[in-house]
């Protein structure tokens, strides 16, 4: 019997004879009721050969019965035998039973400094519908520091060890009750409530979540606490209570976080190597007897570890129990999450559990994703187990969302577009609306004839460039081309540009900025004029064959003239650009 | 951040870099010709990059105000905003109908609070709304994220906002610099990092929203533009009690204008749209119900309506009657009897109790002395103190040197928008000095003076620079350099070009000195949640004190859920939103004498105080002490306070008694009353 922690093991090594007649495929074992309403897990295996060549088989089936005409207050189990068990055979069967919640603290209630003290109540000899011919129990201890314990015949205690017997040739039904009554220290965290929620992205992350609503369910704590006390000597002033908790998580767990319902908690560390991931977390107070709290832990992991496929399905392979050293839960809820439009789910897991299906809409969601709901109470440690989950995913669906996503952008930008080029108007003959019409083509005709300038200017700006070029290679005939074709250029614009003059003329929006514009134009048909005249110059110049700098001299007066022209025409473009 | 927001700064005038671009030509035309196919669009790329940088200052608005989210984690801040959660929470939960009806009995036990009709709910609507929709668009967010964003993404508009009041009140580019100051003036971030979920967390883009649209109506004589007004003036009565300065600045705006012989269509269309369905629609918040027209404090909007009327007949009658002197003679009647009846109808308003007289607060924003003689539970908040010196530069920084130069560009070209902006600043300003809390109403109004002013001196400076450049540049490539340089040289003053450079430097140098300044003001001052603490500890390490939660939390899953939990008020929101349990009185500081009752309880002698909780059923007391980690905004510092709010209501408990020869002692040299007390 292990009682080292909250949790009381009992493993029982059974060496079983027939001595009957007839061949026997069951064995027949009980419990006491109150152990037994307690009962957690319950596994009986064999061991074959002995000595060093001893190999374990599987665990055999176990299943609850009610063989009439035995005393009450007791539960019935029956093992079946891989084969039936002749007369004189013999066998060796492992059972190993685990209970929560059997120790109870005594005295119930204690202060802050008191150490916490629990009693252990069995019999000494094996209860056992047979006969027993030799058996022994040994109670093995947290601390070697024991209040009392009950003393039969035969009773050893060394270290933290109690040992009762052996005792020989006991009858059917034989009881001897014994106590202990024993230091525990030990954190008696129990999960009133575990939620834990396993999420599948098909993007590569498993998702957990855990819930817990935790209780200290040691000794209750009475009278102040003194947070000064604890904190000079927790040893001493809370030597009941826990202050962290270890988390066994599994390797390469990421993004791990802890909380609560009122925010982060900061107390909490990582310590992970290949094989697994600890994560020591600490409550925002010391958890003291009957005290309760409530958090969160959250973290991914990668999903290549966990999900597999077979036969054209997927099946996912996780750890069922929690990842708590040393706590019992007393309701555990496992739900997991699959991907929106999963199908033909299906789980097996290694225990009975109540199973249920629900719907849970996250980011993005349209019909919600389904969920298998797993529920099962008095869970210790042991369950932590692998379980599958088979379903039918089509990798395709993956795609949806961000599909969605895109063409919601999509929509919103067409329904700007829209917006943007759509007349909204509501009365198409107001005054402001009708001059709001008018002052968009005046600006589009304004626009027009701006153009038209820059056109013309670029023309100059070309003219310029032949002029140069003249210098350079002294290539008349290329010179006189290029001036020619300015020539039609500037005809083709401004009988462009007569039109649009023309409306800005007769439009009564545009009496503000016409003179500029006619000033602009004005401007730059003087400009041209001096371009060509230059140009002639210099031609000519170059005809005569005159020196370069006769040829400035004549060009000077004319130059300084386009310079200013040009500057009063960058300028006026400004300024009308800026209306 | 420093670089984003300098690049903010420096792009504010596009078109500076232009011209340079005209300089660099050696090989004249083909450089010449791409410039001039830019050039087309300059239009369009001062638009683009007009945009580009808003869109930068709205993205940089809301990062810059992350810090206590990396910092720490998301959650809400300071004690207000707890109680603003918890509801919003509600509000989510059960719907709009439950708790507009809500009675809270976890709070002022025994009283118990009507939530529905004691507060300001258009920060929670907001934020369910923000929620739902979320929802609606299937963004599976939690509630708490909704609200820790809430302020930072309302300080992003506000930059908008602010955006289109400059270019409303001078140009674009001065509202691109408001849209920069306001982004990051911890003025305004320090009531609004995320996590601090407060109402002046909307009011102020509604405040801003309100005065932008009110303004732009009076510009344009809009009905349009008058009504959106109304509008965002019931947003912001529905979200912050600070609607009490607009109410009372615009009928004053109005009255200058008045005054000033301002008056226009215009403005009587803009002000009456605006007060006579802001008030209106204002009438549909409970909380504020009737007191536009029973209340001290908006009577004077009232008062201005009328005289808006009487101005109008004044002057319909003066286009009636074409004879001056008759008119002179009218205008005297009717003055005198608008006068007397308006002086008439307030005196027996006020007589009959039909109009209730100002209230505490508003004296004390007034005179900065009366709430230290009259209500020590104003007097007794640190935001409530009058501003020091210190904290203007901190919040404004150079912006306080900016704020006068602004004013002397907004007088010097005075419209009807710049007299509004100055008499915001100038206002705003003395509430500023007032009460530290209120330079948050002065922040806005002094990043917009601030703009115009960087904006008019960039302006100036680099238009300077580019006549220089234009007169230069084309001087450069053609064959007479001299002339024309010559000729510039003329025009100027000497050394003109080099000053100009000078000048723009030092403005950019100070620019960016503010925006270093402001990031590290926000992130080492104003993103604390004040709930948790951080210190370095001795190796440099971060320690973290989180025992404000760790007591709440005791509190929330190890006492009956029935329990009653005294402490000073300050506490109340938070156990009631993270602890879960009812508390005595709490933060909306309603009922004085409660209030003084908790008072008088904590500073009696224990047996005295046991009797008053048990009359109060209080199961538990929660008290903080912060002797042992050093921290210092703990009980025994807010001990005196408890004594006199409770001796201003019971006369039995008297300040002298806890204090040794007028000196506050908490050592074993204290006053023996003090020694024996609850606390």
């Amino acid at each position: 019997i292990d009682l080292a922690s909250q949790i009381v093991r009992i493993a029982t090594t059974l060496k079983v004879e027939n001595a009957g007649g007839d061949p026997v495929s069951e064995v027949l074992f009980a419990f006491p009721d109150h152990q037994a309403k307690n009962l957690a897990l319950l596994v009986a295996t064999t061991t074959e050969g002995k000595g060093k060549t001893k190999s374990s088989g599987g665990s055999l089936p176990i299943e609850a019965v009610h063989p009439e005409g035995m005393p009450p207050a007791l539960t019935w189990y029956t093992v079946s035998l891989p084969k039936g068990l002749g007369k004189g055979e013999s066998l060796t069967l492992d059972i190993m039973a685990v209970f929560s919640h059997l120790l109870r603290p005594f005295p119930e209630k204690i202060t802050q400094g008191d150490i916490q003290l629990v009693v252990f109540q069995d019999s000494a000899h094996y209860l056992s519908p047979y006969e027993v011919k030799r058996q022994s129990v040994r109670v093995k201890l947290p601390e070697p520091k024991v209040e009392s314990y009950t003393k039969l015949e035969d009773t050893k205690f060394s270290g933290s060890e109690i040992t009762y017997g052996p005792y020989e040739n006991l009858p059917p039904f034989s009881y001897s009750p014994i106590a202990v009554h024993f230091v525990n220290n030990k954190p008696f965290a129990v999960a009133k409530e575990l939620v834990r929620e396993i999420e599948i992205s098909h993007w590569g992350n498993v998702q957990v979540t855990e819930h817990y609503t935790l209780l200290h369910d040691g000794a209750q704590s009475t009278g102040e606490f003194s947070r000064l006390d604890y904190q000079a000597r927790p040893q001493v002033k809370g030597a009941s209570s826990f202050s962290n908790l270890v988390a066994m998580l599994p390797p390469r767990a990421h993004s791990i976080y802890y909380r609560d319902e009122i925010g982060n908690i900061s107390t909490s560390n990582i310590y992970g190597d290949s094989t697994k991931t600890l994560l020591e977390i600490e409550p925002r107070y010391p958890m003291f007897g009957g005290w309760r709290t409530s958090f969160t832990i959250g973290y991914g992991l990668p999903l290549h570890d966990y999900l597999f496929h077979s036969e054209g399905k997927r099946f996912l392979k996780i750890f069922f129990g929690c990842p708590m050293n040393e706590m019992v839960i007393d309701n555990l809820i496992v739900k997991v999450v699959l991907p929106e439009g999963s199908s033909d789910i299906s789980v097996s897991v290694p225990f009975s559990v109540k199973q249920g299906q629900e719907t849970k809409f996250s980011h993005l969601d349209m019909v919600g994703r389904p969920v298998v709901v797993l529920e099962k109470t008095n869970v210790v440690p042991e369950h932590y187990q692998h379980f599958l989950v088979h379903y039918k995913f089509n990798s395709l669906s993956l795609l949806r969302e961000p599909l969605m996503l895109i063409s919601g952008f999509l929509f919103l930008f067409v329904a700007c577009i829209i917006y943007h080029h759509a007349d909204l108007t509501i009365s198409k003959s107001s005054a402001s609306y009708l001059a709001k019409l008018q002052w968009d083509e005046v600006q589009a005709s304004i626009q027009q004839v701006l153009n038209i300038i820059n056109r013309c200017i670029a023309t100059h700006d070309k003219v310029e460039a032949s002029l140069r070029d003249l210098s350079r290679t002294g290539d008349v005939q290329a010179c006189k081309a290029a001036r020619k074709a300015a020539d039609n250029l500037w005809k083709e614009l401004s009988k462009d540009l007569k039109p649009l003059l023309a409306f800005l003329q007769s439009s009564p929006q545009a009496v503000q900025i016409l003179p500029k514009v006619e000033e602009l134009v004005a401007k730059e048909r003087e400009l041209q004029e001096r371009i060509m005249s230059k140009h002639s110059t210099v031609v000519d110049c170059y005809e005569k064959k005159s020196s370069g700098r006769d040829i400035d001299n004549r060009v000077a007066s004319i130059q300084q003239k386009i310079t200013a022209l040009r500057q009063e025409v960058d300028d006026l473009i400004e300024v009308i650009d800026e209306i | 951040m420093v670089g984003k927001v300098e690049a903010v700064n420096g792009g504010v005038k596009p078109t500076t870099t232009t011209p340079a671009s005209s300089e660099t030509p050696a090989d004249l035309a083909p450089p010449a010709f791409s410039f001039r196919a830019l050039k087309l669009k300059t239009k369009q790329q001062e638009l683009l990059i007009r945009v580009t940088i808003l869109c930068l200052v709205y993205v940089l608005a809301f990062i810059a105000r992350l810090f206590s989210v990396l910092r720490y984690e998301s959650m809400i801040h300071e004690f207000d905003p707890y109680f603003n959660y918890r509801t919003t929470l509600y509000l989510t939960q059960k719907g709009f109908y439950e708790f507009w009806n809500w009675f809270d009995s976890e709070s002022w036990y025994p009283l118990g609070r009507i939530i529905g009709g004691t507060l300001y709910p258009g920060l929670m609507v907001t934020a369910a709304l923000i929620y739902w929709t979320l929802r609606f668009l299937r963004f599976a967010v939690h509630i708490r994220e909704v609200c820790v964003l809430t302020a930072p993404f309302f300080a992003s508009n506000t930059t908008l906002v602010a955006y289109f009041f400059g270019k409303e009140l001078w140009d674009s580019g001065a509202g691109l610099v408001a849209a920069a100051l306001i982004a990051i003036c911890p003025g305004y971030i320090s009531r609004s990092v995320a996590g601090s979920y407060d109402n002046e967390a909307v009011a102020i883009f509604a405040l801003l929203l309100t005065f932008y649209l009110f303004v732009k109506a009076v510009n344009m004589g809009s009905l349009a533009w008058a009504l959106a007004s109304a509008f965002g003036y019931f947003y912001m009565v529905s979200a912050w009690g600070g609607y009490v300065f607009i109410i009372n600045l615009i009928p004053l705006y109005v009255l200058v204008l008045l005054i000033t012989g301002r008056y226009s269509m215009r403005l009587y269309v803009a002000y009456n749209c605006m007060y006579v369905l802001g008030m209106l629609l204002a009438m549909q918040i409970r909380f504020v119900g009737f007191q536009h027209v029973q209340s001290g404090e908006h009577m004077a909007a009232m008062g201005v309506f009328f005289l808006m009327q009487v101005f109008y007949f004044l002057d319909w009658v003066k286009y009636l009657l074409n004879d001056s002197k008759l008119f002179q003679a009218f205008l005297r009647i009717t003055v005198t009897c608008a006068v007397v009846v308006g002086a008439v109808a307030l005196g027996v308003g006020t007589a009959s109790g039909y109009i209730s007289p100002w209230t505490g607060r508003f004296y004390s924003l007034l005179d900065p002395t009366y709430a230290k003689d009259h209500i020590p539970i104003i007097a007794s908040v640190s935001e409530h103190q009058p501003t020091a010196w210190s904290s203007f530069m901190f919040d404004f920084h150079i912006l306080l040197f900016l704020f006068p130069a602004g004013l002397y560009f907004c007088f010097k070209r005075l419209t009807d928008a710049t007299i509004f902006i100055v008499m915001y600043g100038l206002t705003s300003m003395y509430f500023a000095g007032v009460m530290v809390r209120l330079i948050l109403v002065a922040t806005p109004a002094v990043c917009l003076i601030s703009a115009v002013a960087v904006s008019a001196t960039i302006k100036n400076l680099t238009q300077l620079l580019r006549a220089k450049n234009k007169a230069a540049g084309p001087g450069k490539g053609a064959t007479s350099v001299k002339a024309s340089s010559k000729a510039s040289l003329d025009q100027s003053l000497p050394f003109q070009r080099n000053g100009a450079i000078a000048l723009l430097v030092g403005a950019f140098y100070l620019l960016s000195r503010y925006a270093t300044h402001c990031t590290w003001v926000t992130s080492e001052a104003y993103s604390s949640p004040s709930i948790v603490l951080a210190a370095r500890g001795a190796y440099g390490n971060r320690v973290i004190f989180d025992d404000y939660r760790e007591a709440y939390f005791w509190l929330r899953q190890n006492t009956p859920s029935d329990a009653k939990v005294m402490s000073w008020w300050d506490y109340g929101y938070q156990i009631t939103a993270m602890g879960n349990r009812t508390v005595i009185v709490d933060n909306n500081t309603w009922n004085n004498t409660h209030i003084a009752t908790v008072g008088r309880a904590m500073s009696s002698y224990e047996d005295e105080a046991y009797e008053i909780m048990r009359s109060l059923d209080v199961d538990y007391v929660l008290v903080v002490f912060g002797g042992v980690t050093g921290y210092s905004s703990d009980d025994i510092n807010k001990f005196l306070w408890m004594v006199r709010i409770g001796g201003g209501v019971f006369p039995v408990i008297k300040e002298p008694d806890y204090l040794v020869n007028g000196e506050y002692r908490v050592d074993k040299g204290a006053a023996p009353k003090m020694l024996n007390c609850l606390m």
